[in-house]
């Protein structure tokens, strides 16, 4: 089988007290990170967090400051790029246009005197499905088969470890959509330790075991997407993965069951373990497809933070569900998912309503949010 | 098709300009069948006995064979030199960048007199003797720059991401040098050498002042210029004139064909 | 088994600073050193040369000795300023005749033949053309089309729009028109160059915005064509003050027309007044390097060097 040769086990990577400075800004502020063999690892974070500054110095093309990068337990942070056993698959693809499909395929193990490096190359084509295309020169190939060549001519060498920087940013959404399955499918086949570097959200939840969240530098929080996406601990990750309302208020009350805020008059009650803080300020957060919003006055359930006096805002409906954008007096604006189950069609814009979410999914954070989550979120699509 | 001003004034202008710009070609051309008695000026009856005896001139094949040696000597040089310092340029960081740079620059904007009479100035000064050494070591200047500034751009264009790629795939750098970066060049270093032999074989300024008794066709058509220059050099210079054109337009077609080969 | 390639990592520092620099030294050395050698030395020769004074113990012509001769100075502005001043008029005319005979050909292949590229290519092969051919050759060309026994001036002379004793050649005007004409295609390419990656839809969202066509040209393409303009101003600028064949009497030019480098030729290589050429070659090259600087600074292009 094809994908039996390639069933090397991956080896663990370890950065530890990664520190990188350019003149005049600090890319990474004292890293410290474990992979474990055989996982697909995502580092999501905005452009200029670092993300790709710390897949460069797993590769070599960059030296840390400080700090060491182990790879299976052994410290490579001296060893150039080219002794490393780590193959990067680059945004750009940057594969040789001298060279055709195959050559490209095949440099790495001819670089090594690698005997059958020719039918090694022509193997790992047919794992991405593209042999017949092996004569060809790179330009004569579409985004996503040059997308596919260059995960191909990194994994054929069987690294200990397979970086990915951002290799789905140059392709449409539909192809992206498509590649990532394959992509977390090969890497199933091939065993071998992924490192992704990426911006989409999305992408990192759908691919990754762990996704470790990067901003400014520094690992905000790391996790199984699930974990991160239910339980965010800073207001970045709550902003920066996927869309949260967030409510920054004191604490009145804590129990060892639950911590409750005041938020503007407001008493809103969030489980203590899913708390980072129970005393001082607090900001606490709930998913807008959490939250319910109901006309009138309504009966709610004990177990729900309930927050009356809105009137929706804004209407935006599209198809399987309706955004509504709650303004209320004291609390601001909050933002309602609501499944357009049943066929009434969506509330009219004006319409006096009131908010509630299970205390269960209400989430606190360790800090507050800084800055405007629109704003972030358009950096995080430019970059 | 933009701007109606431009509609039929900018091509029916640009004709015009184009015709201005190739009379003297077609003069030289048509001269060259001149049955020409002692002086090529005025028409005196069409004959190919110019074509097919071109050396009759005296010097002229002779002052012809100094150039294309010239040209290729000095263009071999220039392109060693100025690609390894585009290389330099474009790739490395060193202190004195700028005053490199500079030093580059400068030859290109010094008018060829000034070369032409330091130079001649530095030889009269150590005593050599100008003929054909001078000559070149002259062009393999002027012509250095030129190639500087071709190659490195294109150095420049290039994707630094493909060298990356190959340190990642275990080329050690003189391996990422041949294998990659030489390769990606050539087109860029082919260009820069055309240029050079252009310039060389076109030069008559600099080589006027170098040359001695030495003479290329340029010179030699200065020297003959005031008597009357044989239609054999007319002769020459269409000859020269139709084979760059045929390997421009050649390699125009080419990479035409090439670059839609790339598309399907 | 993968990693059985790859020796047991050490943490052996390597030095890649210095390698890197170690290489770029062998790189840049050769091209340097030559650049030295037979650039720099040659102008400290010629502005040695330019303070030698005639040697007093030989009756040789062209036999000279270095004396600290300042007075050379004197004597070569004192003699030559008109020539000073008549080649950089010649140079200026001919550098503003050629961008404008040469703007709108580099506008037209790079503006309104966008898209198609044959015919792109086509164009520009003709504008580079007479390259191929000559640079003495294509000189004498026009001398023998505008001579006094051509045709042009015989048809003119007998409709009486030229005065019987009139000429074309050896004036003022064949020698500008020589230069403008030789030195076109060096300003035609740079001004396509910026032409030709200049983005329509500027042009577009100009005219979107109320311009008209000439606003349009001249608050949006000119100065986004500018870099091109500056190379193109300077290619043709620089070799046409300094040029001596389009002036010269067996060419375009006459008694009347002679132009720095014509001086320079004569004193160096005919009246081997070596001290004078120097003199008139260390003045002509500061001027155009001043001219070239301040250019250069006033158009912000200095990205150009």
């Amino acid at each position: 089988m094809a994908q039996a040769s390639f069933a090397d086990q991956g080896a663990d990577l370890e950065l530890s007290g990664i520190r990188k400075e350019f003149p005049g800004f600090l890319a990474i502020e004292d890293l410290d990170l474990v992979v474990p063999a055989g996982s697909f690892f995502a580092l999501l974070g905005p452009s200029g967090c670092g993300k790709t500054t710390t897949l460069r110095i797993v590769a070599g093309l960059e030296p840390p400051t400080r700090g060491r990068v182990l790879i299976g337990g052994n410290d490579v942070t001296h060893l150039k790029a080219y002794r490393r056993p780590v193959n990067t698959v680059f945004q750009s693809y940057a594969l040789f246009p001298h060279l055709s499909v195959l050559q490209n395929v095949a440099f790495g193990l001819k670089r090594r005197h690698i005997s059958g490096a020719d039918s090694d190359a022509h193997e790992a084509l047919r794992l991405v499905e593209l042999d017949h295309v092996a004569d060809r020169k790179p330009q004569q190939l579409s985004g996503g088969q040059q997308q596919r060549v260059a995960l191909a001519r990194a994994i054929v060498n069987r690294p200990s470890l397979l970086l990915l920087d951002e290799p789905l940013g140059a392709l449409d959404l539909k192809l992206r959509r498509q590649m990532q399955l394959e992509l977390k499918k090969i890497q199933s086949q091939v065993g071998l330790t992924f490192v992704h570097v990426t911006h989409d959200q999305e992408e990192a939840m759908t691919m990754a075991d762990t996704v470790a969240v990067m901003n400014h530098g520094r690992i905000e929080q790391l996790g199984a997407p699930a974990d991160l996406y239910e339980l965010p601990k800073t207001a970045f990750v709550a902003d920066f993965l996927g869309q949260s309302n967030l409510f920054r208020g004191t604490v009145s009350s804590a129990s060892a069951r639950s911590v409750v805020v005041d938020v503007a008059g407001q008493s809103l009650t969030v489980p203590a373990n899913r708390s980072v803080r129970d005393h001082g300020d607090l900001t606490i957060g709930v998913r807008p497809e959490k939250s319910q919003m109901h006309a009138g006055s309504a009966q709610h359930p004990a177990d729900h933070n309930v927050i009356e006096g809105g009137r929706v805002a804004e209407v935006s409906y599209s198809g399987v569900s309706t955004q509504y954008t709650v303004q209320f007096p004291s609390l601001g604006r909050v933002v309602v998912f609501q499944q357009n189950a049943d066929s009434g069609g969506p509330v009219a814009a004006g319409t006096q309503v009131s908010v509630s979410w299970p205390i269960e999914s209400t989430f606190g954070l360790h800090d507050h949010r800084t800055i405007d989550v629109t704003a972030a979120a358009n950096d995080a699509q430019e970059g | 098709m933009r701007f109606s001003l431009g509609k039929w004034l900018l091509p029916l202008y640009t004709a015009l300009a184009l015709i201005l710009l190739l009379i003297p070609i077609a003069y030289t051309f048509i001269f060259s069948f001149n049955d020409y008695f002692k002086t090529n000026i005025g028409w005196q009856g069409f004959t190919f006995h110019n074509w097919t005896n071109v050396c009759d001139a005296q010097g002229l094949c002779s002052a012809f064979g100094n150039s294309l040696i010239i040209g290729v000597t000095s263009t071999l040089a220039a392109t060693a030199l100025g690609t390894a310092l585009a290389l330099a340029l474009a790739r490395y960081k060193f202190r004195g960048r700028g005053i490199v740079s500079l030093l580059i620059f400068i030859p290109m904007a010094t008018p060829e007199v000034v070369l032409g009479a330091g130079l001649a100035a530095q030889f009269f000064t150590l005593n050599v003797e100008k003929g054909m050494g001078t000559v070149i070591l002259a062009h393999t200047l002027f012509c250095l720059s030129f190639v500087v500034v071709t190659v490195k751009a294109r150095v420049s264009s290039l994707d630094p991401a493909l060298e990356e790629a190959g340190r990642d795939l275990y080329a050690s750098p003189a391996q990422v040098f041949w294998r990659i970066t030489f390769p990606l060049l050539i087109p860029g270093i082919l260009s820069a050498a055309l240029l050079s032999f252009a310039l060389s074989f076109d030069d008559f300024i600099i080589t006027y002042f170098n040359s001695g008794s030495m003479q290329t066709f340029p010179t030699f058509i200065y020297i003959s210029a005031s008597r009357g220059v044989p239609a054999e050099a007319n002769v020459i210079a269409s000859t020269v004139f139709i084979l760059t054109l045929a390997v421009v337009v050649t390699s125009q077609v080419i990479t035409r064909a090439r670059a839609k080969a790339l598309k399907n | 088994m993968a990693l059985a390639g790859f020796a047991n990592t050490s943490s052996r520092r390597t030095s890649a600073p210095m390698r890197r620099s170690r290489v770029a030294i062998l790189l840049l050395l050769p091209g340097l050193a030559y650049l030295g050698l037979f650039f720099l030395a040659p102008l400290v020769s010629l502005v040695i040369t330019s303070f030698e004074a005639p040697n007093p113990e030989s009756f040789d012509i062209g036999s000279y000795v270095y004396s600290f001769q300042w007075q050379n100075y004197v004597a070569g502005v004192a003699e030559y300023w008109p020539i000073f001043l008549r080649s950089f008029v010649f140079a200026i005319i001919a550098t503003v005749a050629a961008l404008i005979i040469g703007y709108p050909i580099a506008y037209f292949i790079g503006v309104f033949l966008r898209g198609r590229a044959s015919l792109q290519a086509f164009t520009l092969i003709l504008v580079v053309a007479p390259f191929f051919i000559s640079f003495l050759l294509r000189t004498l060309a026009w001398k023998q089309i505008l001579g006094d026994d051509g045709w042009l001036v015989t048809t003119l002379k007998s409709l009486s729009i030229m005065p019987a004793d009139g000429h074309i050649t050896g004036t003022a005007f064949s020698v500008i028109f020589g230069l403008t004409y030789n030195f076109i295609p060096f300003m035609v390419l740079p001004i396509y160059a910026s032409l030709e990656r200049l983005d329509l839809r500027y042009l577009e969202a100009s005219s979107d915005l109320y311009a008209r066509p000439t606003t349009t040209f001249l608050k949006v393409t000119l100065p986004l064509s500018m870099p091109g303009v500056v190379s193109g101003t300077l290619l043709t600028f620089i070799p046409a003050s300094g040029d001596y064949i389009n002036a010269s009497d067996d060419f375009l030019g006459g008694p009347s027309t002679q132009m720095v480098g014509n001086q320079i030729q004569a004193n160096f290589l005919k009246l081997l007044d070596y001290p004078m050429a120097a003199v008139l070659s260390v003045v002509l090259m500061v001027i155009i390097m001043g001219v070239v600087t301040f250019y250069v600074r006033r158009s912000g292009t200095e990205d150009l060097v």
